[in-house]
C-alpha cells in the first residue's frame, strides 16, 4: 500500500505570539465547535480518494490544537480512524501549549490514541517567554511535562528557539540544560526567523536586540554539541532525537521519491497537501472553508502538478535538509536517470567548496554546508 | 521651385538655455505658418525620438521649412534649424549655426540669462549671425520682462527694448516673432551661378534612401544627377534626389540653389562619409576651397559596454552598428575584459551622449548592459618617445615606461546667484579647478570662470553643482586642451585578484580618497560569500585602502514543513535569480551594478 501522512490544522490559539506568522487566531467556543464539525466533514469527504493508502502518521498542528476541548480532538481523531486505513503502529502527534493542558486531559488524549506530544516550550527563561508573547511560564511547562509522563506518553518533543531578542549564550545554555535534565525523546531547536507581518517585525526596534552573528553561531553549535553529548542525534537541520524517536511525520515532508513515500494530505483551514506530484493548499478563508467543507475540491488553491524537474528539485532541497542526505541510487530509482547526469556540476562545485560531502552513496550537507544551506540549496533550483 | 526669390528666404535657428522654451516656440512657428494645423501637431514636432520628448531635450539637429505670409503681402520661406541644446553636442550646434543667417535668442522672462544662454549666444555671434531676442513665458507670475530686457542689453550687448514679449506655451505674441524674423534676419547671400559650395550640418541614415545629407547651399546649385564630392572625406556620389524639409517628411524638388536649406541623397552608404561640417561641391566644377570650420568630431568620454548576458554579444554589436548609421559621433571597438567577457569600448561626445546611447540600447534593442566607469582620453607619453591615446585604463603601460601623462582640460563658465558662490567655488576647488575670474552679471548673479580637468566633471559634477546651489547654478564648458598632470591608475583587487573593469585613472592626490570610497562602496555592493573577501585599492602594486566583506556565517532556513515548501522554494529561486545577475571574477560573484560604483562615490554627500 502507498503511504500517507495526515496533517490536521487547528487554527485557534488563546493569544498569538509576537513572532508567529502561522494561520491562527483566537476564537470562542461556538466557533471552535463549528470548525471541528466542518473539519470532520472534510475528512469524510476526502476519505474515498485515499482507499489505497495506509496512514503512517497523523499530526494535529496549529495554532494550538491543545486549546480545543478534549472531546472535540478525540472526535476528530476518531473520524480519521474510521474513514482511513490507519496503521496499527501509526505515529499520532498533538501539538501542545503548556497553558492548555491538565493531567486529566492528557490521560484522556492518551486513551483516545495519541502517542506523541510536541510541547511548545521555546525557552526556559520566563523573561524571554514574556517578550515572545507566550502565555505560559517555565513552571507551567514543568507541570505539563510531568503530567504527560504520568499519563503514559513515551514520545515527547520539546520545541525550543534560539536567537531570541535579548537572549544570551548563557540563557540559551540554561534552557538547553534544563530541558536535557527532563530527557525528552525529541528536541526541535529552531533559530528564530523574524517574519514579515508579525508584531516582532513591525515593532522590531521596541524589542531588545537579537544576539549578534557571533553569538548566534555559538548558540547554534553549542546546541548540536550539547545535544549530541546527551545522546541526541541531529537528523535534520533543526531536529534532534534519541535513537528511534525521529519524527516520522516530519520526515515525510523531506522525502520525495517513488510514490510510496512523501505523500501528505492536510485537512483544515490553510492546510497544504502533496500527493505524488499534485500539490494544493486549502483556503485561508474560514467562511469559505465552512461553506464548502463537504466538497473540499471547491476550496483548493495554488493547485499544481509538479514537473519531473520540480520533483527532482524538491528531492534535492528537501532531502538535503536531512543529515543523512540523499541517496543517489534512490534518486535514480525514482527518476530513472542518474543523479550525476542532472546535478553533477552543482554537486562537484559544492563538494569542492566544502559544503557537500559524499559517503556510501549518500550526498549530505557538511557542518559548514548546513550553516549556509540556502546558498547551496538555491543552486539546485532549475531557473 | 527654381524661381524662389533669394531675398524671401530666411534661414535661422533658435538659441536658448535649456527649458527656456526653445522647442515650444519652434512648434508655434510651425503651427502659425500653416504647415500643420494645431490638431495635427503633436507636442513638439521637432523632437522625434521618444527619448527626446521624455527628457525634454533635443539630441539631433532638426530642420523644417515653412511658408509665411508676411504683413507686407509677400510670402517668405522660413528654414528653421533646431539645434541640440546640450554642451555634449557643441560641434553639431556650431555647424547648424553656420547654416543660418540669423538666430532668435529666447530668454525666460522669470529666470533671465543663464550660462547656456551666454554660451549659445556667443556661439551665434561668433558665426556672424544676426541675433534678436525674444522674451518668453511672460504669462508666469514671476515674469519681469523689463528687467530681462535690461539684462540682455547689459550682459550680451544686443538691442532688446523692442524684443517681442511672448508666451510660446499659450501662443501669445507669435505674430511679432514671425514679423521680426522677416525684418531682422538677413536674406542669404551667394549666387546660383558660382561653383557648388554646401555645408553639411547633419546626416541621417534611412533604410530606403541611404544616407540623407542635410545641407545649406552657400554658393551654386545642386540637382538630380550632379556628381558631388565631399571635400574632407573625399567621397564622391551621384545625386539621386534633392529636396527640402516638411515636418517629419522629405519633399523632393528640382534643385537646391544658393541660400537654400535642404537635403541631398546620393546613394551614400555610410554616414561616416558625410561628416558634419564637411563641404559638398560639384566634382566636375569644384569650388576653390572648403567652407571654414570643419573638424573631425572626437569622442570625449569612453567606457566599456558589455552585455549582461554574454550570449547577447552579437546582438549588442548589431545594435551599435545600427545606432552608428545615424550617429557618426558614436565610436566603438571590440574589447575584452577578464571580468566582463566580450564587449565594446565606446566613445561618446559627453556623459549625456553616453546616457542616451545606453538608454537607446536598452530600450530600442532590449539589451541588458553592464557599463564600466566612464573615462576621458589621456595622452600617455612613453620614455621611448611613443604617444598613446589611452581610452581604457587597463591598457596603461607599466609606470616605468611612462615619461608623463596629460589630461583634457575644459574652460567652464558657471552662472550662480551670489549666495552660492562660496559653495560652488569650494566644489570647483575639490575638483582640481583653476580659478580664472568672476564677472558680476548683475548685483545678485555672477559668472564664475574656471579651468577644470574633464575627468573631474564627467561623473557627477552637474548633480553636485545643482545640489550645492539648490538648483540655481547653470554650467557650460568647452574643451580647452591637454595639460600635464600626475595621474595614476587605481586598481581594485577583489579577493586578491585585480578586476580590470574596475580600474580607473585618477589624480595622484585624490587616489587615496577615491580608493577608500571605492572600497567602501564595493563592500556594500558585494554580497557575502562563504569566505572572507578582501577588497583592496592599489596604485602601482601598493595597496592604499582595504575593506573586507565578511564571510557569510549563516544562511539557513530553520523550518521547512509541508505548508512552507512552496514559499521557501520561491525564496531559493529568488536567491538563485539574483546570482544570475552577477559576474564571476575568480571565485567571487560581483553584482553588475558594482561596476558603476565609481560613479556614485560622492553620492553620500
Amino acid at each position: 500500500m502507498k503511504q500517507l501522512g495526515i496533517y490536521i490544522h487547528i487554527p485557534f490559539c488563546i493569544k498569538k505570539c509576537v513572532y508567529c506568522d502561522f494561520l491562527s487566531f483566537p476564537a470562542d467556543d461556538a466557533a471552535k465547535r463549528a470548525y471541528m464539525a466542518a473539519l470532520n466533514e472534510e475528512i469524510k469527504a476526502m476519505a474515498q480518494a485515499y482507499r489505497a493508502y495506509e496512514v503512517q502518521t497523523v499530526f494535529f498542528g496549529g495554532g494550538t490544537p491543545s486549546c480545543m476541548e478534549k472531546e472535540l480532538i478525540k472526535d476528530c481523531l476518531m473520524t480519521v480512524q474510521m474513514h482511513f486505513h490507519v496503521a496499527d503502529n501509526a505515529e499520532i502527534s498533538l501539538e501542545l501549549n503548556p497553558k492548555t493542558a491538565t493531567l486529566e486531559k492528557m490521560i484522556f488524549l492518551k486513551e483516545a490514541g495519541f502517542n506523541r506530544l510536541s510541547i511548545g516550550l521555546q525557552s526556559a527563561d520566563d523573561n524571554e517567554l514574556k517578550l515572545l508573547g507566550r502565555i505560559h511560564t517555565y513552571a507551567d511547562f514543568l507541570d505539563v511535562y510531568a503530567w504527560a509522563r504520568q499519563a503514559g506518553f513515551q514520545n515527547i518533543n520539546v520545541d525550543l528557539m534560539s536567537a531570541l531578542p535579548g537572549q544570551s549564550l548563557e540563557t540559551w545554555q540554561k534552557t538547553l540544560h534544563s530541558v536535557l535534565e527532563l530527557e525528552p525523546e525529541h528536541i526541535s531547536a529552531y533559530s528564530l526567523i523574524v517574519e514579515e507581518r508579525t508584531p516582532l517585525f513591525d515593532h522590531f526596534s521596541q524589542y531588545p536586540s537579537l544576539p549578534d552573528e557571533e553569538t548566534d553561531r555559538l548558540m547554534y553549535h553549542e546546541t548540536k554539541q550539547l545535544l549530541a553529548a546527551h545522546g541526541y542525534t541531529r537528523y535534520e537541520i533543526s531536529n534532534y532525537a534519541k535513537k528511534g524517536f525521529e519524527s516520522r511525520h516530519n520526515q515525510i515532508y523531506w522525502q520525495r521519491g517513488c510514490d510510496h513515500i512523501g505523500n501528505y494530505v492536510g485537512f483544515g483551514l490553510g492546510a497544504s497537501s502533496t500527493v505524488q506530484n499534485y500539490r494544493y493548499k486549502n483556503t485561508d478563508s474560514l467562511s469559505e472553508y465552512m461553506t464548502f467543507c463537504k466538497t473540499p475540491e471547491a476550496f483548493r488553491y495554488e493547485a499544481q502538478y509538479l514537473s519531473e524537474l520540480e520533483l527532482m528539485e524538491e528531492f534535492m532541497i528537501l532531502g538535503l535538509r536531512r543529515m543523512e542526505g540523499i541517496s543517489s541510487s534512490e534518486f535514480e530509482r525514482t527518476f530513472g536517470v542518474s543523479l550525476c547526469s542532472v546535478y553533477k556540476e552543482t554537486l562537484d562545485k559544492w563538494q569542492a567548496a566544502g559544503c557537500l560531502a559524499k559517503q556510501d552513496g549518500f550526498w549530505f550537507l557538511t557542518e559548514q554546508g548546513i550553516d549556509v544551506s540556502n546558498t547551496v540549496l538555491a543552486d539546485f533550483m532549475k531557473i | 521651385m527654381s524661381n524662389i526669390d533669394q531675398s524671401r528666404i530666411r534661414n535661422f535657428c533658435i538659441v536658448a538655455h535649456i527649458d527656456h522654451g526653445k522647442s515650444t516656440l519652434a512648434d508655434r512657428i510651425i503651427e502659425k505658418t500653416g504647415l500643420l494645423t494645431s490638431r495635427e501637431m503633436q507636442e513638439q514636432v521637432l523632437d522625434n525620438m521618444d527619448l527626446e520628448r521624455e527628457r525634454g531635450i533635443t539630441i539631433k539637429a532638426q530642420t523644417v521649412r515653412t511658408v509665411y505670409q508676411a504683413q507686407d503681402g509677400n510670402e517668405y520661406i522660413f528654414n528653421l534649424i533646431d539645434t541640440p541644446g546640450h554642451v555634449d553636442f557643441n560641434y553639431e550646434v556650431s555647424r547648424a549655426l553656420a547654416a543660418c543667417d540669423g538666430a532668435i535668442l529666447v530668454v525666460d522672462a522669470a529666470q533671465g540669462i543663464e550660462a547656456q544662454t551666454l554660451a549659445n549666444v556667443y556661439l551665434a555671434l561668433d558665426h556672424d549671425l544676426d541675433v534678436f531676442p525674444v522674451i518668453n513665458k511672460i504669462d508666469l507670475p514671476s515674469a519681469r520682462p523689463d528687467w530681462v530686457k535690461n539684462e540682455i542689453e547689459d550682459v550680451i550687448g544686443i538691442e532688446a527694448q523692442d524684443a517681442p514679449l511672448i508666451s510660446a506655451k499659450n501662443g501669445v505674441g507669435i505674430e511679432d516673432v514671425l514679423e521680426a524674423i522677416v525684418h531682422k534676419i538677413p536674406a542669404p547671400g551667394g549666387s546660383r551661378e558660382n561653383p557648388l559650395q554646401a555645408l553639411v550640418f547633419d546626416s541621417i541614415y534611412d533604410s530606403y534612401k541611404g544616407v540623407i545629407v542635410f545641407c545649406r547651399i552657400k554658393e551654386g546649385h545642386v540637382a538630380r544627377g550632379t556628381k558631388i564630392k565631399m571635400m574632407a572625406t573625399g567621397a564622391t556620389a551621384d545625386v539621386v534626389e534633392v529636396g527640402y524639409f516638411g515636418a517629419g517628411q522629405f519633399i523632393p524638388c528640382e534643385e537646391l540653389s544658393a541660400g537654400m536649406v535642404g537635403y541631398i541623397t546620393a546613394s551614400i552608404k555610410n554616414v561616416k562619409d558625410t561628416a558634419v561640417g564637411d563641404t559638398v561641391t560639384d566634382a566636375q566644377c569644384p569650388c576653390d576651397k572648403p567652407l571654414p570650420g570643419y573638424k573631425k568630431v572626437l569622442s570625449m568620454v569612453y567606457c566599456g559596454v558589455y552585455p549582461a548576458d554574454s550570449a547577447k554579444y552579437p546582438d549588442l554589436r548589431d545594435a551599435l552598428e545600427k545606432l552608428q548609421l545615424n550617429d557618426a559621433s558614436l565610436f566603438y571597438e571590440p574589447e575584452t575584459s577578464i571580468a566582463l567577457g566580450f564587449g565594446f569600448r565606446c566613445g561618446f561626445l559627453g556623459l549625456l551622449h553616453l546616457e542616451i546611447i545606453q538608454e537607446r540600447l536598452e530600450r530600442e534593442y532590449n539589451l541588458d548592459l553592464v557599463t564600466t566607469a566612464p573615462g576621458v582620453i589621456y595622452k600617455v607619453y612613453k620614455t621611448n618617445g611613443e604617444l598613446i591615446e589611452l581610452t581604457n585604463p587597463s591598457n596603461l603601460p607599466d609606470p616605468s615606461e611612462i615619461d608623463y601623462m596629460e589630461e583634457p582640460i575644459v574652460s567652464a563658465e558657471i552662472m550662480v546667484t551670489t549666495e552660492f558662490i562660496g559653495s560652488i567655488m569650494e566644489l570647483c576647488q575639490e575638483r582640481r579647478g583653476r580659478y580664472l575670474g568672476m564677472d558680476y552679471v548683475e548685483e545678485t548673479r555672477a559668472l564664475l570662470k574656471y579651468e577644470l580637468p574633464l575627468n573631474e566633471i564627467i561623473y557627477d559634477f552637474f548633480d553636485a553643482l545643482k545640489s550645492r546651489s539648490r538648483g540655481y547654478a547653470s554650467f557650460d564648458y568647452d574643451i580647452k586642451g591637454y595639460e600635464q598632470a600626475p595621474l595614476v591608475k587605481l586598481d581594485i583587487l577583489i579577493n586578491k585578484e585585480e578586476v580590470d573593469a574596475l580600474s580607473f585613472i585618477v589624480h595622484k592626490d585624490s587616489a587615496y580618497e577615491r580608493g577608500r570610497k571605492m572600497c567602501e562602496k564595493l563592500k556594500d555592493e558585494i554580497p557575502r560569500h562563504l569566505f572572507e573577501i578582501p577588497i583592496q585599492a592599489a596604485v602601482g602594486g601598493k595597496v592604499i585602502a582595504r575593506e573586507t566583506v565578511k564571510a557569510m556565517r549563516k544562511d539557513v532556513l530553520a523550518k521547512c514543513y509541508g505548508g512552507d515548501i512552496t514559499r521557501k522554494k520561491k525564496l531559493l529561486e529568488k536567491q538563485k535569480e539574483g546570482k544570475k545577475r552577477m559576474r564571476q571574477v575568480g571565485n567571487v560573484e560581483i553584482p553588475q551594478k558594482a561596476f558603476m560604483s565609481v560613479l556614485k562615490l560622492d553620492s553620500g554627500k
